[in-house]
């Protein structure tokens, strides 16, 4: 173990900073899904003016009363936006920036107040402002653990009821939920995160801790009970990472850095997300422009052949790129391609299908057209349901339904055939 | 009609006197099996006002829903029928009147409702599949901090099943088509088990297949003595679809069997615009004078 892990100072603030993590991550999920991440914020700067309140109240500094201090004010300020959304036409987003500033405004005032006075020593509250996870304690970090078992106890008990309430709120109140009081739970324990993580990470980076491993978490999973446990899991990763970096490398405030990990976190998922992450999407984007340019060039083949009649006849390259609309370099490359699977051969500039070529090409005109004979008579099929991104339509339409659309095509002369002289195995396409 | 008075007398000998009719006393039409007393109609709207920000948005609603019934409510735009059905649940503030189901107050009777509301009133990106969803029109009858069980499970399944969903259960939402995203919010009420059920829009945006699906299960659930309120658009099928209508312009323009109140008349009435009404005020007041345009 290295040296720094050794001291207790140290295991103290890294305790304290993975249950903030955890508590941030649990609670910012369902309040990134009932879009209540701004309200985060917003709380964690009226939290200020409470946290001071409370110690020029009771004069001691205390993580007990500035919570009572901090919900107050948390609440008053929640109150607030309400009440100006309510009853005038700002809308919440100008309602949330308007109380946001007001109420940390104030706790600035409050804060010189106390700074002037004999106790401000004591006080150390300017840290409250941007957070300080050195100064944890121990009894700091007991208080906190109770705030984050309360936290992750309410959101286990009531995880159903969250759930409802943060997909389909009308349903929630149509079966009896108070849907204002579950609204005033989440918000009374986003208060209780944003109280937690006050002192290591400060009111104006709070925000960060809630919104930033939600997000994460959601582009890994389309579970929301997984997303809630890997949300806990980054913000704690997040909160470990940024005290061990700042207590490697000295000086180094630990709040950002928690921040900063967990914003890391944030771009790797963004990227490497499986099927979310950009990375997943740019794969998918490619190989899907591969298959279509593919069965372009298979299609073009046939139909040219088609409509000529002469399947064993090659095709000028200018031809194909004319009927394709492609530049002939394009073509020349998506031929070539194919050329390598064994599906087209040349000789100049003259391009054919090879044998298992036609049989593919067949296949993929029988599939474009079946689908085309679908959508002309979706209506009288009655199919119920159709995967648009299915790649054959036998995988997916039943076979009574297949063989109408297989008559259709026939009846529209748009069968396509598989010329028995070049091929062996035609005849069991079909 | 005697008979079941007499009945309904002898078998609650605790009431004291007959219970006050009321001034139009609506005849009952299914006559009530002797073992079960005749029972309240699924849904009673007396006196109805809703207003949204002091201005009403819906007024002089009156009616009760028979038993049994498909019952399409229509009306154009902004005449108020999503706010019927949500004054019905108990979701918008009454500015008066009262709503009863099954002769009590909405609160003491959620479990005896089902609701369906429009599929754009929620984020379909949600981290959620199929059956989850399904499995929410289970939670009513859970109760607070109770998870679901399997029983549950299987009922929310069977649900998805009737609206031919089985092979998607496992689907993430947003992967769904509209229509099967439509199928998902009705095995959804499905599940409630509900005996009256409310259904904002359950055709917009669906393709022809969903919407024959949709009108079979609603069929089915009239077999079984449901009865269901679907807010409808299309008048071509109102005929097709609905035993009942609600003709809804702000104000109640008509309610009774389709075949009676589905009427040219009454439609002019409901789809003239604001501007018939007008006329009709104005004709009220002051006969002769020129009213509406030509």
């Amino acid at each position: 173990m290295p040296h720094w892990m050794m001291e207790r100072n140290v295991q103290w603030v890294l305790a304290g900073c993975v249950l903030l993590g955890i508590s941030s991550g649990v609670l910012g999920s369902f309040a990134l899904l009932r879009r209540r991440s701004l309200m985060g914020d917003a709380l964690a700067h009226a939290a200020l003016p409470g946290v001071c309140a409370a110690f020029l109240l009771t004069g001691t500094r205390s993580l007990g009363f500035f919570l009572v201090g901090a919900t107050v004010a948390g609440l008053l300020g929640a109150f607030c936006i309400q009440a100006v959304t309510r009853h005038s036409r700002i809308k919440e987003d100008t309602a949330l920036g308007l109380v946001l500033s007001v109420f940390f405004g104030f706790g600035i005032v409050l804060m010189t107040i106390i700074q002037h006075s004999p106790k401000a020593n004591q006080a150390g509250l300017d840290k409250f402002i941007f957070g300080q996870a050195a100064s944890l304690i121990e009894a700091d970090v007991r208080a906190m653990a109770v705030c984050a078992a309360l936290i992750c106890v309410a959101a286990g008990l009531l995880f159903k009821e969250f759930k409802l309430l943060c997909f389909d709120s009308g349903f929630a109140r149509g079966i009896g939920y108070s849907t204002m009081w579950l609204d005033g739970l989440l918000l009374l324990l986003i208060v209780l995160a944003v109280v937690v993580g006050l002192q290591a990470v400060g009111v104006v980076l709070m925000a960060a801790m809630l919104i930033t491993p939600a997000a994460a978490a959601r582009l890994w999973t389309d579970r929301l009970d997984r997303m809630v446990w890997l949300a806990g899991a980054f913000g704690a990763a997040a909160g470990a990472l940024g005290t061990v970096l700042s207590a490697v490398e000295l000086r180094m405030p630990t709040g950002p850095l928690i921040v900063l990990s967990a914003t890391a976190v944030f771009v790797v998922s963004l990227f490497l997300a499986p099927r979310r992450g950009l990375v997943a999407r740019a794969l998918r984007l490619i190989q899907l422009r591969a298959r279509v340019a593919r069965e372009h060039a298979l299609r073009h083949l046939y139909e040219l052949a088609e409509a000529s009649g002469r399947w064993e006849e090659r095709v000028p390259l200018q031809e194909l790129a004319a009927v394709w609309g492609e530049p002939v370099a394009v073509v020349r490359r998506q031929l070539t391609r194919l050329e390598q699977d064994g599906l087209t051969w040349h000789s100049g500039e003259h391009w054919g299908l090879s044998a298992s070529g036609l049989q593919s090409a067949y296949e993929v005109v029988r599939n474009h057209r079946l689908w085309e004979m679908f959508l002309m008579h979706e209506g009288q099929l009655g199919a119920d349901h159709v995967d648009r991104d299915a790649d054959l339509i036998e995988h997916l339409l039943p076979p009574v339904i297949v063989r109408e659309l297989e008559r259709l095509l026939r009846v529209h002369g748009r069968e396509p055939e598989l010329p028995p002289s070049v091929h062996p195995l035609a005849g069991t396409g079909g | 009609m005697t008979n079941a008075r007499i009945h309904e007398g002898r078998s609650d000998p605790h009431t004291p006197a007959p219970t006050p009719q009321p001034p139009h006393p609506k005849p009952h039409t299914q006559n009530p099996t002797p073992d079960t007393p005749p029972s309240a109609p699924p849904l009673e709207v007396h006196d109805l006002t809703v207003a949204y920000h002091r201005r009403p948005v819906l007024w002089d609603i009156d009616f009760q829903a028979p038993e049994g019934k498909l019952i399409g409510i229509i009306g154009p735009n902004g005449a108020g029928k999503s706010t019927l059905i949500k004054a019905a649940l108990g979701l918008v503030p009454l500015a008066s009147g009262w709503v009863k189901i099954y002769g009590r107050p909405y609160v003491q009777e959620r479990n005896s409702s089902g609701y369906v509301p429009p599929r754009e009133s929620v984020d379909w990106d949600f981290p959620t599949n199929a059956l989850d969803v399904v499995l929410m029109g289970r939670y009513g009858r859970l109760g607070w901090l109770r998870r679901p069980r399997r029983a549950d499970v299987d009922c929310a399944r069977e649900c998805l099943a009737k609206v031919g969903m089985a092979d998607y259960a496992l689907r993430q939402i947003s992967q769904l088509s509209g229509g099967q995203q439509q199928r998902v919010f009705l095995a959804r009420a499905l599940a409630q088990e509900a005996s009256l059920y409310f259904m904002d829009e359950p055709f917009s945006g669906v393709d022809a297949a969903t919407e024959k699906a949709i009108v079979a299960i609603l069929q089915e659930l009239r077999q079984h003595k449901k009865t269901v309120l679907v807010v409808h658009h299309d008048l071509q099928t109102v005929r097709e679809y609905f035993d009942w209508v609600i003709l809804l312009n702000m104000r109640q323009i008509a309610v009774g069997p389709t075949d009676q109140t589905f009427t040219p008349e009454n439609l002019q009435k409901t789809y003239g615009g604001r501007l018939n009404i007008v006329t009709e005020v104005a004709e009220a007041v002051a006969r002769g004078v020129q009213v509406g345009r030509t």
